[in-house]
């Protein structure tokens, strides 16, 4: 066995600990605090370590994971990109696969470098700076107004981050198709469609991502350049047969002036020279070297400033603070929008947590800078926010959602007298309500309400049945007789939700009516007499809501009946997470 | 040699031409089946799965007839057993070999204490007792309120129904069938969780005693609700005629109905131990209609208060005078 099967097998072996780490986030032990299994590649990501960190000037929870890759990246150079990436370990596999026939000539020629190669680290300029911008405004000490927030930066690295691509298609993409469990989110197919496209580029040419695109790869490059022990010629004369190159992953030139920052350390080269030129050490003759990075002042400069100017230009279209999208609801313990935005990766870990399913990613809900971010759809899933999860909390690696207990957030425990957190407000829509707009029983919303007290309380209302007024001829106690025989309603009338009112008694519940025969539930108050007119009512109970109570978890929008545009409707209005949101005055201690 | 050439030819082009027949035959008659086998006979294609004819056990044990045990204290396994010895212990019921599906009341996904949900102890008990009595299998299922496994989780019973060996049964798509109730004017082609109930030889409620809004109290009866599935939360217009329904359509072996703390307010969620109150009565009854009349006392609700009672008993469920069955009082403290 030599090196390239051990590399084969670490590939191997990560790619399954990536798997695992996707499924350790997955729904299932709801009650989980620890939240390195699901993370382990995320904490491990510098790029994203130092966007979050730049953006929203925290330092994620293990970000020591990503200082010691981009430690042991000076010391081995991209061995992360060679041995460890999932999506590289699957790129790597299609190309194996399209090119294992394929005449040497063709592979040497598929593996050259190309000019476009450059690009990722425009790509990460692009992606960084913005962040960047915002340490620069912070240390800067720039104030808190709506032109520093224009001037703030954002963390828009996760769209192309390797791992932010592989976990969200994974959890959005994958799980759906072959999970045991229904799954269902909105832009699926683009989550999925992107890493299909990837990998189906390495039909074209191997690694093409890593390649051409991956701000994750340019961030190793920069600092494998420096690495203490890289692959090299270790003379400058060979016969030029450059079987090195015939597998050569990174395309890094190994045959002429390897370039270290293109190496992706899969050592394919190592083992294949007749001349046993090739080696892995400290020290190579210059002249066999091309440690330059391939970029021009002018790109780098056009990428920066691109970058810089697209995040103001992107905000710029007035989504934050007052015109704030009421449909942007975000998982409970998100953070206030502009600090979510600051920290929030894209990576879909809280997507693929979400035991009902209902964090979903966001189209234009949050501006173009918030799309794929964490939003919740009430209609999709299983019956809304579980007040007693806190799953998303606890798996979001750099806080964008913050780890609440169940007791925070439901203001038990210690911290009973808190309020609890509100994810947003449900509003009755009246012109569809069954009991406000069509004089139905239902209530199926106040009963699944699971705030004590209960968020949506009842207005009784005794609505006209739909029947003219009816002559008395007689009347017990509790049996009456009428003069017409009582229209036939297929039973409705002794269902329990009809009742009858004499003169301006409180109306009494029918228990049956057949023929002229009207048999009353209880003795009303003075006994009707012959010669009078009872009306028939139906008793309705139209729902309620208090916004002091209502946390906005949506169950009662996703079991409303009304299926299409639901009749209760949670909206952002009084989210906890914004005071500018707030719409009713602090609750009185008891709730 | 001319024509003999030719007739060599006729004689392979004759070959040809029947095996080229004899395949697209085949072919044709393949074609033919097919599509034999996917029209269906009736025109209805707007229902792609039939509705299942066969009609739901009655597993209810013969000769037992309606009897009623209410175990008085705040002792819930202690409650329980009593109240089944009172009724001739659980060998009356569980026959070896039995396959006992426990419906529980798993509606919310909300820990124990706050009385929204069947008591684990309850079911762990129950599993326990059944599988001493020989049952082959006990399982446990609810097509709840709430996501299903949280459910499970946050209220105990998936644990307790591991500790007692009992098999958790999560309401798959396939596990739902069309049926229509007979005698129901609601219950007509609709998805109810058939699969647990074919499986099952014996079928036993378990629930708390809980207010309810719309239903005025959630007990035994209400508790078969958890057994429809589609978008049953249409059915809350008619909900005491449904209860009704469900009360003809299911008929357990026997229901265990938890009042030892009954949610007296904010039902059927709570979500406050301020909610509940210690009533203390546990009553296991072969006939659901007299549990939940009892039941209703216990949330100081007439029996005339609560329509779908008198619904059940015009289906035939059972009888609102609870009193006759001659109730076994068992105190337990």
């Amino acid at each position: 066995m030599n090196i390239v099967h051990t590399r084969r097998i670490t590939q191997i072996f990560f790619l399954l600990v990536f798997v695992a780490a996707c499924l350790a986030a997955a729904p299932g032990d709801i009650g989980r605090y620890s939240s390195t299994p699901p993370n382990l590649f995320l904490y491990a990501d510098p790029l994203a370590a130092l966007a979050a960190w730049a953006s929203a000037g925290v330092i994620p929870a293990a970000s020591v994971g990503a200082l010691a890759m981009l430690a042991l990246t000076l010391v081995f150079g991209r061995f992360f990109c060679g041995w460890i990436c999932p999506l590289g370990t699957l790129q790597q596999a299609i190309g194996w696969l399209a090119r294992r026939k394929a005449p040497a000539k063709e592979r040497i020629m598929s593996n050259r470098y190309r000019l476009a190669h450059r690009t990722k680290y425009y790509v990460l300029a692009i992606l960084t700076v913005g962040a960047l911008a915002a340490a620069v405004f912070r240390t800067a000490g720039l104030p808190d107004s709506s032109t520093a927030r224009v001037l703030t930066g954002s963390l828009q690295t996760g769209w192309l981050d390797p791992l932010c691509l592989s976990h969200r298609a994974f959890h959005l993409a994958l799980v759906p198709l072959v999970g045991g469990e229904p799954r269902q989110f909105v832009q699926a197919l683009w989550m999925g469609g992107l890493v299909l496209a990837i990998l189906a580029l390495c039909l074209w040419l191997p690694r093409w991502f890593c390649r051409h695109l991956c701000p994750l790869g340019a961030l190793y490059g920069l600092f494998g350049r420096w690495a203490l022990f890289r692959a090299g010629k270790t003379q400058s004369q060979c016969t030029d047969c450059r079987r090195c190159e015939r597998d050569c992953e990174g395309a890094c030139e190994p045959s002429t002036r390897l370039r270290p920052a293109e190496c992706l350390v899969c050592l394919n080269c190592l083992h294949v020279c007749p001349d046993d030129v090739i080696g892995f050490r400290c020290r190579y003759p210059p002249e066999t070297e091309n440690a330059q990075l391939d970029v021009t002042r002018r790109g780098l400069l056009v990428s920066l400033a691109s970058g810089a100017l697209a995040i103001p230009l992107l905000r710029l279209n007035g989504m934050l603070g007052r015109n704030f999208s009421p449909r942007l609801l975000r998982p409970p313990g998100s953070r206030a929008e502009p600090e979510f935005l600051a920290r929030c990766l894209k990576c879909g870990q809280c997507m693929g947590a979400c035991p009902t399913n209902i964090i979903q990613p966001a189209g234009f809900e949050a501006g173009l800078e918030g799309v794929w971010t964490p939003v919740l759809n009430y209609r999709i899933g299983k019956a809304g926010c579980l007040p007693e999860c806190t799953a998303c909390g606890h798996v979001c690696p750099t806080g964008a959602i913050r780890a609440l207990t169940p007791d925070e957030r439901l203001g038990r425990g210690k911290f009973e007298g808190r309020d609890r957190v509100r994810i947003g407000l449900a509003f009755v829509d009246r012109g569809r309500c069954l009991p406000w707009a069509m004089d139905r029983p239902c209530i199926v919303c106040q009963e699944v309400c699971p705030v004590s007290p209960k968020a949506i309380g009842v207005v009784e209302r005794f609505a006209p049945a739909g029947i003219e007024p009816m002559t008395v001829a007689g009347a017990s106690e509790r049996e009456w007789e009428l003069e017409n025989p009582i229209p036939d309603r297929a039973g409705d009338w002794s269902s329990g939700d009809y009742y009858v009112r004499w003169s301006s008694q409180a109306p009494v519940r029918i228990v049956s009516a057949t023929g002229h025969r009207l048999q009353l539930a209880k003795n009303v108050e003075t006994p009707a007499l012959p010669g009078g007119t009872v009306e028939f009512l139906v008793r309705l109970l139209q729902p309620i809501v208090n916004p002091q109570r209502c946390i906005g978890c949506g169950i009662c929008e996703y079991h409303c009946p009304v299926a299409g545009l639901k009749a209760i409707r949670v909206s952002a209005e009084n989210e906890s997470r914004h005071s500018k949101h707030r719409l009713t005055t602090p609750a009185p201690a008891d709730v | 040699m001319n024509h003999i050439l030719s007739d060599d030819a006729n004689i392979q082009s004759r070959r040809a031409f029947l095996t080229r027949a004899a395949k697209s035959g085949a072919a044709l008659v393949a074609l033919g089946y097919g599509a034999f086998r996917m029209v269906r006979p009736s025109s209805d294609t707007s229902n792609p799965t039939p509705t299942d004819a066969t009609p739901l056990p009655d597993f209810r044990v013969p000769k037992t007839g309606a009897r009623m045990a209410i175990a008085e204290g705040p002792d819930r396994r202690r409650g329980l057993v009593a109240a089944i010895d009172a009724l001739g212990g659980i060998r009356t019921f569980i026959a070896p070999g039995d396959r006992v599906l426990l419906k529980v009341n798993a509606a919310f996904a909300m820990p124990p204490a706050l009385g929204a949900t069947a008591h684990p102890e309850l079911v762990e008990t129950l599993a326990h007792l059944c599988l001493d009595a020989g049952a082959a299998e006990v399982a446990v299922t609810d097509h709840p309120i709430h996501e299903a496994a949280s459910c499970f989780r946050f209220s105990g019973i998936g644990e307790a129904a591991r500790a007692a060996r009992a098999r958790l049964w999560l309401p798959a798509a396939r596990d739902f069938g069309r049926i229509t109730a007979p005698g129901s004017r609601l219950i007509r082609d609709w998805p109810v969780l058939v699969g647990p109930l074919r499986w099952a030889t014996k079928l036993i409620g378990v629930t708390p005693v809980k207010d309810h809004a719309r239903a005025v109290a959630s007990m035994s009866l209400k508790n078969w609700y958890g057994l429809i599935g589609g978008p049953r939360a249409v059915f809350h217009q008619q909900i005491h005629d449904f209860i009704g329904d469900l009360a003809a359509l299911f008929r357990p072996t026997f229901v265990v109905l938890d009042g030892t703390m009954s949610m007296f307010r904010n039902g059927p969620t709570g979500g406050s131990l301020a909610d509940l109150k210690p009533t203390h009565r546990l009553i296991v009854s072969t006939d659901p209609v007299a549990a939940d009349t009892f039941g209703a006392t216990l949330l100081d609700h007439a029996p005339e208060a609560v329509p779908f009672l008198a619904r059940a008993v015009a289906r035939e469920a059972g009888t609102m005078e609870w009193e006759r069955l001659n109730p076994i009082r068992i105190p337990t403290s």
